[in-house]
């Protein structure tokens, strides 16, 4: 017996069931939610790129350049043909008609250089690690087996590792059409003037190392294909993006093609790409009609995986005597590595409207050349550009606070723009939404016990102590919530900035929401939860939020640049309120009321000054039966949004960092550390705890440990863990973080995003520290990472020279030429190349 | 090829096995124990860490041979159920992972490092974990977590015994 499936007795059966969701006036936006995702993650359910196995997959390895620059004169593949368990084997010549060029979004100049990309060399390598070849096998092992067994022979060319020398004439290229990759400009004000007769100008060199992003989950490619639809699960932070460019890059139509992102395992920007594996994969499961997979090694990956930062950042400040901002010139270099990738020429422009900070001043000029070297491309990586900014102004504001003798938080004091002056339009022009500096400040100085420490510090310089103590100071603001749509274009980017968000009721009132940001540890299942469950009164277990899969989201922008929650967040809560628009009609309809007389208020749709109404739950459940909708209404209460937001967000804070540091032996130990940071309204604070955490921590390790460092033959010597330090539990301290709370004008929850702030802010704070530490020998610079070794030459070398005082006088009385580190291991720079 | 016998989770399975072959990759490809991940090629990450025969052992370090005749307990085996370890309540309570690849080695590891002493300070755990590396917390989270496991284990030693 088959009973009838009938629409209105599910309905009764829902009803009377206990499956019909209730109303619940909690309010969730603010509570510290333990996350929702946890539960998958602390017990290995996850699902993770490399967990996928396929009936028939095949494995992927890849040969690489031993060479940072060479010709390729022959390949021969056939020995490898024959090993046990091979498949296939790939050269990119085989491809070369195939294999098409990986993109880039970001063509900032018109007359921009953008060299032919291909995922695997074909004629040309341009840095060691690049793929020339690979080889598809039955297994893992069999497939790195048969590497040994291809055959490449290279004709070495002369690499190019430094970006000051790639730009002399007569320098070996890169590619054909030279090493200078743009040049791109801004400028506001008068900066002639603003330099003309300036009582005090300020003007330092900072190296902004090379840094190896180091998400903990490698890289990982399936792909997969029944030979008319393709599936591509990546490890990525952009299934969106990623599904647009593989389409346009293979030839695969888009609608054939679904990308997913499973868990990922951390990105930090470096999953924000298209990756010359990702690329292949596809094409090889196209050639085999096989799924295959290829999973990085780490070591490959430090090799691979696009770098982060690597500039050379000049600065001049020029001020008045009383320590008043009168300009700022920033001329950059920026190193793109030997090809542009996704976004690798917009990153340091992301910084370009920053290098002016919290500070009012007259004139600001910036001019940034893009360099092609032999390395592996440099592209987003925690901050993008604006980490990069922040450092250069704040170390620079420290630098005039010593040369005017003022202390570094009353100089900051000066010239920022003070609360009752938002919303303020800044010489980048650049329009502040909102912001509180002297509140975070005065928050921050509080909690670090800053006269006291300061107390301490000139009792050390006293007693000559061969342990100083420094204090570092970092007020920085960002733009993120990437970002309007308008900017991006007058930017020359490829795409938008908006984001999508679908919210679905279901019959038993629980609600799905699908959002367009692919979160990668962020927690948005658990945040956005929130946001829904107060917008339609629904309690916080009720809801559930897909993400990451093209062909459950179908539209979306992903996650990077502190977005998610400043734009996708804003989404989501917009498509709750045209599902509330709806419910409310069919509750009128329902209750016999006009719709002006309905109030919403936790859950619940009432008559206004009866006790009449309708849950959200039952509304969603009338639309399910239909039975009796008003004249013209569809049966759904699902609505989609899209948000583009018209201005970027502004979070801000305060960062102080006091350091020990060992005059004998150069070890730096951070004392304490407090963070008061200014990101709107929180959703969830234990969430905003965390990121600033997380953030902190790397941008303490790019002041203090993290360098990826090349040879003068183009070679890599930090390929493992063992040799690119990221910080263990034992090489920070804990921190101290609090919070003020200056909503963002710019969208309706007031957010501002909070996943960079913390690496935008630490750096210079722990880098001011070091300095500051070491002012009574005459040093004002330490090259990051400020190693021991490092440290120890700059001292040594001040002693030498007989620029400092010596400990025993107070700051700011010292005058002296100054020594910048060289030392330690910087071939590329320092000249050892 | 050499044929091994190895309990994993309480299972105990028999296996022909390379002499090459990675315990991690035993478990990852063979076994299908896929909660345990691998972060680097040399053995600095810890994401692999499992307990082996009771202590903790970086899986990537260790060949499936040399684990022949041992009890490996992964992230997947302990729970007692439903009912979560006390150290995986206590990340989760006090928000110790993000992207959570790191988790399973940091949770394996730290019940480890409780058996040698059992209410560390937060030097003692910061030392105790520098084999363990997390890329998202800053760590702050994973020392409460870690001394709030280590108090949850002892108020549940005591209510046993």
């Amino acid at each position: 017996m088959t009973e009838q499936l009938d629409a209105g007795l599910i309905g009764e059966q829902i009803a009377e069931s206990d499956q019909l969701g209730r109303p619940s006036p909690a309010h969730e936006v603010g509570r510290a939610r333990r996350r929702k995702e946890d539960s998958r993650l602390v017990t290995g359910r996850t699902m993770w790129t490399d967990n996928i196995q396929l009936p028939g997959m095949l494995y992927v390895a890849f040969l690489r350049s031993p060479m940072a620059h060479a010709r390729i004169t022959r390949v021969d593949t056939s020995a490898a043909r024959s090993q046990p368990g091979v498949v296939a084997v790939v050269s990119g010549r085989d491809l070369a008609d195939e294999q098409g060029s990986l993109p880039c979004a970001w063509p900032v100049t018109e007359d921009i250089v953008i060299p032919d990309h291909p995922p695997m060399a074909v004629d040309e390598v341009r840095y060691v690690g690049e793929a020339v070849a690979c080889v598809v096998a039955t297994d893992r092992y069999k497939a790195a087996d048969a590497l040994d067994a291809i055959e490449i022979d290279y004709e070495p060319l002369e690499p190019v590792l430094d970006m000051t020398a790639a730009l002399a004439e007569g320098s070996p290229k890169v590619h054909e059409a030279g090493n200078r990759a743009f040049t791109w400009k801004f400028a506001g004000g008068d900066i002639e003037a603003a330099f003309r007769d300036a009582p005090v100008v300020v003007e330092r060199t900072y190296v902004q190392q090379r840094l190896i992003p180091t998400a903990l989950e490698p890289r990982a490619v399936v792909a997969t294909t029944d030979g008319e639809t393709f599936t591509l699960y990546s490890a990525t932070q952009i299934p969106h993006v990623l599904r647009v460019m593989l389409a346009l890059t293979t030839g695969i139509p888009e609608h054939r093609l679904r990308v997913v992102a499973p868990d990922v395992g951390g990105g930090f920007g470096s999953k924000l790409q298209v990756t010359a594996e990702e690329v292949l994969a596809l094409l090889l499961a196209r050639r085999l009609n096989r799924p295959v997979k290829w999973t990085e090694s780490r070591s490959e990956g430090n090799l691979t995986v696009h770098h982060g930062r690597d500039q050379l950042q000049r600065i001049s400040v020029a001020a008045d005597r009383d320590g008043r901002l009168r300009g700022v010139k920033v001329d950059l270099l920026a190193d793109m590595g030997a090809y542009l990738m996704l976004v690798t020429p917009g990153i340091p422009l992301l910084g370009a409207f920053m290098y002016n900070g919290i500070y009012k001043m007259d004139a600001y000029d910036f001019t940034c050349t893009g360099v092609f070297t032999t390395k592996m491309p440099t592209d987003a990586y925690r901050g993008a550009g604006r980490p990069e900014a922040t450092f250069a102004i704040e170390r620079a504001m420290d630098e005039l606070a010593h040369e005017l003798d003022v202390d570094p938080v009353e100089l900051r004091r000066r010239n920022w723009i003070a609360h009752d002056e938002f919303p303020y339009t800044t010489i980048a022009g650049l329009t502040y939404d909102s912001g509180n500096y002297e509140a975070a400040t005065d928050r921050a100085l509080a909690l670090f016990g800053y006269d006291k420490l300061r107390a301490e510090q000139a009792d050390r310089r006293e007693r000559r102590d061969p342990v100083q103590l420094g204090i570092g100071v970092s007020t920085f603001t960002e733009m993120c919530g990437l970002a309007p749509s308008r900017v991006l274009g007058s930017l020359s980017y490829g795409a938008g900035g908006w984001e999508h968000a679908t919210v679905r009721m279901l019959p038993t009132g629980k609600v799905e929401v699908v959002t367009g940001t692919s979160p990668h540890g962020q927690g948005h299942e658990t945040a956005w939860s929130q946001i829904v469950a107060d917008a339609l009164g629904v309690p916080f277990e009720d809801v559930s939020v897909l993400h990451g899969d093209t062909s459950v989201s179908h539209k979306g922008m992903d996650t990077y640049g502190s977005r998610s929650l400043a734009v996708g967040g804003v989404a989501v809560l917009a498509a709750c309120e045209k599902v509330k628009d709806r419910a409310r009609q069919l509750a009128a309809h329902m209750l016999e009321a006009a719709v002006e007389d309905i109030e919403f208020a936790d859950g619940s749709f009432r008559v206004r000054g009866t006790g009449s109404g309708k849950t959200i739950q039952e509304l969603a459940l009338a639309t399910f039966a239909a039975h009796d909708l008003p004249d013209g209404f569809e049966p759904a209460l699902d609505a989609d949004a899209t948000f583009d937001p018209d201005n970027f967000s502004f979070p801000h804070g305060t960062h102080l960092c006091a350091a020990e540091v060992d005059t004998e032996t150069g070890a730096v130990k951070i004392r304490s550390y407090v963070a008061v940071d200014d990101v709107g309204t929180v959703v969830n604070p234990l969430i905003v705890e965390g990121q600033v955490h997380g953030g902190i921590a790397q941008g303490v390790a790019q002041a203090l440990f993290e360098e990826a460092v090349y040879d003068g033959e183009g070679n890599m010597l930090t390929t493992t863990m063992a040799d690119y330090l990221i910080p263990s539990a034992a090489d920070l301290p804990d921190f101290v973080t609090d919070r003020t709370e200056t909503p963002a004008t710019s969208n309706p929850l007031g957010v501002k995003g909070v996943g960079e702030a913390g690496t935008i802010a630490s750096t210079p704070a722990v880098v001011n520290a070091v300095v500051d530490a070491l002012r009574p020998y005459g040093v004002h610079d330490v090259r990051m990472p400020c190693t021991p070794e490092r440290i120890w030459r700059t001292v040594a070398e001040a002693r030498a020279a007989g620029t400092g005082t010596g400990a025993g006088t107070a700051p700011g009385t010292w005058t002296t030429a100054g020594t910048a580190a060289e030392g330690g291991p910087a071939p590329t720079e320092g000249g050892a190349g | 090829m050499p044929r091994i016998t190895v309990t994993v989770d309480g299972v105990e399975y028999e296996e022909e096995v390379e002499p090459r072959l990675l315990l991690v990759h035993l478990l990852r490809d063979r076994l299908g124990k896929t909660g345990t991940p691998i972060g680097c090629d040399t053995s600095n990450c810890g994401a692999c860490t499992v307990l082996l025969d009771g202590r903790s052992a970086k899986s990537c370090s260790v060949l499936a041979v040399q684990a022949d005749g041992s009890d490996v307990v992964t992230i997947e085996g302990l729970a007692q159920g439903t009912e979560w370890h006390p150290m995986q309540r206590a990340f989760h309570e006090e928000h110790a992972l993000q992207c959570g690849y790191c988790t399973p080695g940091m949770i394996m590891a730290a019940i480890d490092l409780l058996k040698d002493d059992p209410d560390p300070s937060e030097e003692a755990v910061r030392e105790g974990l520098e084999g363990n590396l997390c890329r998202c917390t800053g760590y702050c989270n994973i020392i409460r977590a870690v001394r709030r496991g280590a108090q949850e284990m002892s108020r549940q030693e005591v209510r046993t015994a």
